[in-house]
């Protein structure tokens, strides 16, 4: 059920209440909405699908847990979860902010062609699969096979990553502090430059935090996969 | 193939002349078993080449049909309304695709084909009807301005994948696989990773790109089904969402592609082509496309959806006659690839020379991987591509669909059926004992059926 509350401010804001509301209603709704609108979703209750698609500058804040692929395909606007997220968060996510105040699941952010996607807690295994130019930030933990062919962006992980990070990575630049369990077919750590150190802090502010760039390692591409060759038979 | 430093066939003996000296072939061993084994040993690397299998298997031609006679009523040719329309994606889209022709264009990407094959293609299934299909690449402007209904692939690598084109799109195809390799992902060498190629991909120009088999972000089919849900939320359930499968076990397929909410299933056999993968893949992975369409209608019959959640069905579709026999077993559509690119002029003798000097001949030439197509159309080379006119292409194309067309109505009309949908598998029998036990017709002249119960 959509109803509109008093504005507190100039922008009306907009409560949809997932406990009466099919998914379905909360997305047509999303998508006739106009630039400037904040929205609040009640109840998401873990359910899928949630804010997919958001094709204006609106911001919407969902309080609870979400299921899979939320804030799937973002093109712009703000989606905040006061939560956990399911798989595949921001999936493609195109441009716009992304903001997971709880942990998140597997493929986050998968795909991801830009914007900024920003977990406060961990978020499991793939993280940033294929990420084509989205930046991540993680507060804490990532798991195994994160930014697997990842082609473009950058991951920053304040916490420690798992195995096989950067698998057949392309050229997404990944920053961690912790430590990392293993790192993955031609990936391989790279050295800090300023220019690493500027990018860093500026993600890092970006994502409201405080750690200290210098504390990081930076890992990226060997490139030595690029091109087929017989000697590269054995790290396939 | 690719010859490397392997004698060129000007200086081996004519075929004739070998049979005439009595000399042996083996038949385990022959003459394309033995280059193969030579480029191996001088090379090191595994074969690449383009197309689908070319070994010969079970297929339309070993299917026949019954015509009317006693029993059956033909209709007139050229008086009687045959129709060939088709409906896909009715099942939970808003908007499905209404088709004049059940012959579309299977998904080729950008990439692996020039832009101006791309147009060709869009042109001529516009002029006729029917849908074209993006690839591993993403959509290009000249794509969607030339195709009428644009179905856009939604494939593990995710290239130039976003939510405009997504919401553009006339249908959405979800790939599992193809036809060609069953459980393999993308492959486009360096030589056609062009800038603008490369752009569209977010990947470093020139590089061997190898795609994801994988899709990111699901695993198995009740992964599907929420992704499915995502799909027809982000376009607010007015697109259909096809899923697309290459033929290794499609009766358990086709069930979980329904159950999990497709509106379309698209099922490719063994001879679907490819722009690049290994010829070991090709050659032996997955079945004929004879076999999987029974095996696909069964699925579909069984969960009360035949004909509700349509079946696409390619993989060497080359007359009017193999639509028909596909649409006899239960298709409701057939989608072509190769046999577009050739009426586009790929394999034309016209370039013998120039294929001679890449060391293959017209009629044979499948180095798609190279970049260097003499007609223009898996290459992006500038001066190649031009070659192909892609408003005579189109024209091309759009006759080779109405002759496609056509063909079938003959056929149809024949067997007494006043639409292509009417044609059933009463209407076939079976020349060989494999094709009967494939295609679950009777072996021509008895109602013997291999392992049927």
């Amino acid at each position: 059920m959509v109803t509109l509350t008093a504005p507190e401010t100039t922008t009306p804001i907009a409560t949809i209440d997932l406990a009466d509301s099919p998914v379905r209603d909360l997305n047509q709704a999303l998508h006739e909405a106009t630039d400037g609108q904040s929205w609040t979703v009640a109840n998401p209750g873990g359910k899928h699908s949630l804010a997919v698609g958001i094709d204006a500058d609106i911001s919407v804040a969902i309080n609870g847990h979400a299921g899979y692929y939320a804030a799937g395909m973002h093109k712009t606007g703000t989606v905040t979860i006061s939560g956990n997220a399911g798989v595949g968060l921001a999936e493609n996510i195109m441009s716009g902010t992304v903001h997971v105040k709880g942990d998140v699941s597997q493929s986050a952010a998968a795909t991801g062609h830009g914007g900024l996607v920003v977990i406060d807690g961990n978020a499991g295994a793939r993280c940033g699969i294929s990420m084509k130019g989205v930046d991540i930030v993680v507060g804490g933990n990532i798991g195994h096979m994160s930014a697997f062919m990842a082609q473009a962006g950058r991951l920053v992980v304040c916490g420690d990553a798992g195995e096989a990070l950067g698998d057949s990575v392309y050229e997404a630049r990944i920053y961690v502090k912790g430590s990392v369990a293993s790192l993955g077919a031609d990936c391989i750590e790279k050295p800090m430059k300023l220019e690493h150190l500027d990018e860093l802090a500026g993600l890092l502010a970006a994502a409201g935090r405080s750690e200290d760039p210098a504390d990081f390692k930076r890992y990226g591409s060997a490139r030595n996969l690029y091109h087929f060759s017989v000697h590269n038979s054995a790290s396939y | 193939m690719t010859t490397t430093s392997l004698p060129q066939d000007s200086v081996l003996p004519p075929a004739q002349h070998t049979e005439e000296l009595g000399l042996r072939e083996s038949a385990t061993f022959d003459r394309a078993t033995i280059a193969d084994i030579q480029r191996a040993a001088a090379t090191g690397v595994y074969d690449i080449r383009g197309w689908g299998a070319k070994r010969k298997v079970p297929h339309f031609d070993d299917l026949l049909f019954l015509g009317a006679s006693m029993s059956r009523y033909p209709l007139e040719g050229y008086r009687e309304k045959c129709d060939t329309d088709v409906v896909l994606g009715d099942r939970h889209a808003s908007k499905p695709l209404h088709l004049q022709t059940p012959v579309t264009i299977a998904g080729m990407s950008f990439g692996a084909l020039s832009a101006n094959a791309k147009e060709a293609l869009g042109r001529g299934a516009s002029e006729v009807g029917t849908s074209t299909t993006t690839g591993d690449g993403g959509m290009t402007p000249e794509e969607r301005g030339q195709s009428k209904h644009l179905v856009y692939q939604y494939l593990p690598s995710r290239y130039g994948m976003n939510p405009d084109d997504l919401r553009k799109a006339d249908a959405i195809e979800i790939v599992l696989g193809q036809g060609a390799k069953p459980g393999g992902g993308g492959m486009l060498l360096g030589q056609k990773i062009t800038e603008r190629v490369a752009g569209m991909r977010t990947l470093p120009v020139g590089i061997d790109q190898r795609s994801a088999s994988r899709h990111p972000d699901w695993t198995g089919p009740d992964d599907l089904e929420i992704k499915i849900g995502e799909l027809r939320e982000i376009t607010d359930w007015k697109t259909p969402i096809y899923v697309k499968i290459g033929a290794s076990r499609p009766y358990y397929d086709t069930a979980l592609a329904v159950k999990a909410g497709a509106d379309v299933v698209v099922v490719d056999g063994m001879q679907g082509g490819t722009a690049a993968t290994q010829q070991v893949f090709i050659e032996n992975v997955g079945i004929p496309t004879l076999a999987a369409i029974p095996q696909a209608v069964q699925a579909l019959q069984e969960l009360g959806m035949h004909r509700k959640v349509q079946l696409i069905v390619s993989g060497g579709i080359r007359t009017g006659a193999d639509v028909a026999k596909a649409m006899a077993l239960g298709a409701d559509a057939v989608a072509i690839g190769t046999a577009a690119l050739i009426a586009l002029g790929d394999n034309d003798p016209r370039y013998a020379s120039e294929y001679a000097a890449l060391g293959s001949a017209a009629g044979f030439y499948d180095d798609f991987q190279d970049g260097r197509d003499p007609a223009g159309i898996t290459t992006q080379d500038p001066e190649l591509s031009s070659r192909l006119d892609p408003v005579a292409g189109g024209r091309r194309l759009a006759n080779y669909l109405r002759v496609l067309t056509m063909e079938a109505q003959t056929i149809a009309r024949a067997c007494g059926k006043s639409h292509l949908h009417n044609l059933e598998p009463e209407d076939l029998v079976a020349l060989t004992i494999e094709a009967s036990a494939m295609a679950r017709v009777p072996l021509a002249g008895t109602n013997w059926i291999p392992g049927a119960k």
